[in-house]
This record gives C-alpha cells, sequence and structure tokens, in this order.
C-alpha cells in the first residue's frame, strides 16, 4: 500500500451519497462510526447490480443465476480472505455480524474444548458482544471468567495478564480496539503470551479490520471476528476467521440446509468448510457487497484511513482538552484509534447527543455496549465521537461548537439540586 | 428548534417537583434504564387508598428526570386501581411531545417504575 497517500476528506466525502443530506437543515456530521459507518457509491451500486442482474441462491441451481451467483459469494470470500491475509479461504466464514462469528465460537469450540474448572480469561474492556457469549458458556460448563484489568489510562494490565494465564486458561478472548477508549491493544504480545500458556485467541476486530491492516497471519491468532456494516459494507453480513484445523473438527454452529453433504433418515454428515458453518441461504447480496467494501478500503489503502483518523483524533483531543467541563476517558499511553469517549459536566450524555443532532451532528451516548468498563471508569454513561475515513477537521469544530452550544443551554446555574448539589 | 425539551419540560428538570425520597413509603421501586444507565426511584405514600405523597429521586437525562418530576405531580390523589391505569399515551400527553423508540425509553422509565412498584405491592 502506498504510505505517501494521503486522504481528501471532502473528495471521500462525496462517494458517499448519505453524506449529502441534511439533518434539522444542517449539513451532517457522521461522528458515530464506531456503532456503524455509512456505505460509499461503489458498495450501495455493487448490491444493486446484483439484485438487478444477477441474483439466485447459491450451491444450488445448475442454472446461470445460481453459477453467477454463487460465483460472486465465493469471490466475496476470498477478497476478504486476502484482505486480512488469511492463509486459506476455507478459514472464512461468513456470519451475521461479530457477535454471531463469537457465538459461533462459544458454541461449537466452547461447548467441546471448555469444562469444569476452566478459565476463559477476557480483559474489562470488551464489547458486550465478547462478554456475554463467554458468560452463558462458563456458566454452563462451570467454567470461570476472569478479567484482565485495565489501568486509569485505560490500558490493559499485561501483568494481571500474565497472572491469569498461571492457571487452567483454556481461551484468551479480548478486543483488538477498545470501542470506548481506543486504546490499540498490544494484539501480537498478548497472543504469543496465551499461546505460551497452552491457550487458544479469539481477537473481537470489529473495531480494527476496518480502520487498520489486520494481518491474520502475523497476528497468529486462533480466531478474529469482525462486522461488514462497521466497514462501508452492508448489515447483516460478518465474519469469522478461524484456523482451518480448529474450524475442522468443530461440530456445526447451525444446521440444516446448505451445510450437509449427506442427510439419511436418522442423520447427517457434513459438508467441508467454510460451508459447514453457513446453514441455510447466507446473506448472500450482502457477502457481495461486502467484498465491494473491501475492494472500496484495498483502493483508498487502509494505511492513509489509519494515518487520517489519526490526524483527526489528534485534533479532536486537542479541542477537547481545551473546554471546561469536558473530561475525556482514558489516554492510552500507546496507539489509539479514531474514537473519543467524553463526558461534560452536569450535561447528560442523551441530552448532549440530543443537542448535538439539533446542529445535524451524530454521536453515541451511553454505554457502547461495555457496562463493565464504565463501572471500572465509575461513569454512568459518555458521549462517543468516532471518526472515519470521510470526516473532517471542520466537522471536529462543529462537535465543539455544538458541545459549547449546550453547555449555554443546559449546564447553567439553575441545574443545581435545592442543597447546591450538581443534578448529573 | 428544540421542540423535544420544550420550556415545561425544562422548567421540570431545573426545578424538579418532589424531589426526595420518603421515610416509611407504602411502595417503594427503583429501576434503572439498561441503554444509559439512567436511575429512577420512586417513593408513594397511600392515605384512604389514594396517593398523598409522592417523591422521586436518581439521576437521568432531561426526559428521563421531567418525566418523572411530572409522573409525582400527575399521581397525587389517585387511587391504586387508578395508577394502575395509566398508559405509556399518559405519559406521552404529560410531555406533550412525541418520542422516538430511544428516547421514549427515557420518557417511559419514572411509568415502568411505577409499575413494577404496583407488582411488588400486589405481591404482597
Amino acid at each position: 500500500m502506498n504510505t505517501e497517500k494521503r486522504i481528501d476528506p471532502v473528495a471521500m466525502r462525496a462517494e458517499f451519497p448519505i453524506l449529502a443530506r441534511e439533518v434539522h437543515g444542517k449539513t451532517l456530521a457522521y461522528l458515530d462510526n464506531a456503532a456503524s459507518s455509512q456505505r460509499p457509491r461503489a458498495v450501495i451500486e455493487a448490491l444493486d447490480e446484483f439484485y438487478r442482474a444477477h441474483y439466485a441462491n447459491i450451491h444450488r441451481g445448475v442454472h446461470t443465476l445460481s453459477e453467477e451467483a454463487t460465483a460472486a459469494y465465493e469471490e466475496a470470500r476470498d477478497k476478504v480472505a486476502a484482505f486480512i491475509n488469511a492463509p486459506a479461504r476455507c478459514g472464512v466464514i461468513f456470519t451475521r455480524n461479530t457477535t454471531e462469528a463469537i457465538n459461533l465460537v462459544a458454541y461449537t469450540w466452547g461447548r467441546t474444548h471448555v469444562g469444569p474448572g476452566d478459565r476463559i480469561v477476557v480483559t474489562e474492556m470488551e464489547h458486550h458482544s465478547n462478554l456475554v457469549p463467554w458468560q452463558l458458556l462458563v456458566r454452563e460448563v462451570g467454567a470461570e471468567l476472569a478479567y484482565v484489568s485495565v489501568t486509569d489510562e485505560g490500558c490493559l494490565d499485561l501483568e494481571s495478564l500474565d497472572r491469569l494465564l498461571q492457571g487452567p486458561v483454556k481461551l484468551v478472548a479480548f478486543t483488538h480496539i477498545s470501542n470506548v477508549l481506543g486504546t490499540v491493544n498490544p494484539a501480537q504480545a498478548i497472543i504469543a503470551r496465551a499461546h505460551a500458556a497452552g491457550a487458544r485467541v479469539l481477537v473481537d476486530a470489529a473495531q480494527s479490520v476496518p480502520h487498520l491492516p489486520v494481518d491474520v497471519e502475523a497476528l497468529n491468532c486462533d480466531f478474529l471476528a469482525f462486522s461488514g456494516h462497521k466497514m462501508c459494507g452492508p448489515t447483516g453480513i460478518g465474519v469469522l476467521y478461524g484456523r482451518p484445523e480448529l474450524l475442522e473438527e468443530m461440530p456445526p454452529f447451525l444446521s440444516g440446509g446448505g451445510m450437509i453433504k449427506r442427510v439419511g433418515r436418522a442423520e447427517a454428515s457434513w459438508d467441508g468448510l467454510p460451508w459447514k458453518f453457513e446453514a441455510g441461504t447466507p446473506a448472500i447480496a450482502q457477502a457481495v457487497g461486502l467484498g465491494a467494501a473491501v475492494d472500496y478500503l484495498s483502493t483508498v489503502g487502509l494505511e492513509p484511513v489509519w494515518a487520517h483518523e489519526q490526524e483527526l483524533v489528534a485534533y479532536a483531543l486537542e479541542r477537547l482538552a481545551e473546554m471546561p467541563g469536558v473530561h475525556v476517558i482514558g489516554s492510552p499511553t500507546g496507539r489509539r484509534s479514531g474514537v473519543v469517549a467524553f463526558t461534560v459536566e452536569s450535561i447528560h450524555p442523551h441530552d448532549l447527543a440530543q443537542a448535538l443532532d439539533w446542529e445535524g451532528i451524530a454521536i453515541r451516548a451511553g454505554f457502547h455496549c461495555a457496562q463493565p468498563l464504565h463501572e471500572r471508569f465509575g461513569l454512568q454513561a459518555t458521549a462517543r465521537a468516532s471518526f472515519y475515513l470521510y470526516n473532517t477537521r471542520e466537522e471536529v469544530d462543529r462537535l465543539v461548537e455544538g458541545i459549547q452550544k449546550a453547555q449555554g443551554w443546559l449546564a447553567n446555574g439553575e441545574l443545581r439540586e435545592p442543597g447546591g448539589e450538581l443534578i448529573p | 428548534m428544540e421542540n423535544l425539551y420544550r420550556e415545561h419540560i425544562l422548567d421540570h428538570y431545573r426545578h424538579p417537583r418532589n424531589r426526595g425520597t420518603l421515610e416509611d413509603a407504602d411502595l417503594s421501586c427503583e429501576q434503572d434504564n439498561q441503554v444509559c444507565g439512567d436511575v429512577v426511584r420512586l417513593d408513594i405514600r397511600l392515605a384512604d387508598g389514594r396517593v398523598s405523597d409522592a417523591r422521586f429521586s436518581g439521576r437521568g437525562c432531561v426526559i428521563s428526570m421531567a418525566s418523572a418530576s411530572m409522573l409525582t405531580e400527575e399521581i397525587l390523589g389517585k387511587t391504586v386501581e387508578e395508577l394502575k391505569a395509566l398508559q405509556d399515551e399518559d405519559v406521552f400527553s404529560m410531555l406533550g411531545i412525541t418520542l422516538g423508540p430511544v428516547r421514549a425509553k427515557c420518557g417511559l422509565l419514572p411509568l415502568r417504575v411505577l409499575q413494577s412498584g404496583l407488582a411488588c405491592l400486589e405481591k404482597t
């Protein structure tokens, strides 16, 4: 990839039709990319073209459309495999999203490899999708769930990981990038330590694959999960990458049509990888759309995307630091992605998000599906701005002005309780 | 612009009515909104089968706090049966605004607290 290439966000914006619309009479400033990104024309047109000209069910019909649709679906798998440098295409399983990919591992690998007294290690900064499946698993099989602690800066405490690894650890499941703090975790080091302790590793890459080059071979992870909708792709399509030798011995997750080799009256045998894990008619058009998104991001280049987001987040942190009453959550010592969670004194994040919406600015407010992390920092809820390739410095300025406006409107002296205590 | 936060809603937020707790309440209940962590607690005292005093406490956004404040005024003097009859629509007309599906959860949190309090009352 060309590292000299720079993103021109204004040119980039023109490729995303939705960014031309107005919200409450203002140009949309979409700063909720960690929740879901928008789609470029190339992806929308690929979906449209597929439905108009090539759509049929796959892997079944011998007619022309079915052949074309099957080829397009499987080509999308090849694109995704190349995008994350998967050594084999059969290790790329299409799922609905990251959550389903993690559940697939929890229900199949987890229920055959984790038993009473075993330990699964997660971290305090996980998204609920990488927590709840493991909570259910350990409760069901009598295992233990242990948490790597997060430092006040918002980094993983690797010493606590080492301590937890000195036990019957079967799996370490961690997020590559925190969806709240933006912390980029030292994935390679964590994976190496986990492997040395005899554990398997699952990486939640929902916040990393869309934003920076991810190489599953270099990471040496056993499983890696991400979603299409956060990387300019359609909703309803996600990916589980797994080491083929692990996937091979895992039982199916969902069963039915499409994933079988032979079905008798009493039993059935399974199709090979990756189809063993793709029961039923899959999200065919969405997979094709994800392939188009991969093409799009590959053309733009993930290194320029990352560099652009780095500039924006640095600028946003600088501007927010100047603002009285604004507190940014976490200041990771290493790399930080284009995600900033913050609170504004005496303004509830919902009210802030509402006030910003009136200015045409979309941010997220709440727990961001990371309640344990909020509890770790003693926070009720936070506001979060998250950037992508089409965001501009001007939008950061608008965010700052929007916060100032909300402060003028809501955070005045009248918001004190009779006793003088600020209403949080 | 901000028709979602009309003056009477902001007024209830800035000058909450019946904010506090009640000792020896006949009905106390607390609940949170899982999405944003807002917490609302209601304390209600009954006399002759009617609400004689109601207080709310907790923390949350303008919508949930104003809704709680308004609800404590709304339910004064009502019988338990009348409380049970309260519907989501009553809250929306009390607020006087239309809420989208996400913010509706904020607005309805105080009513949900009341409803689960009433359910507890029935069990005892």
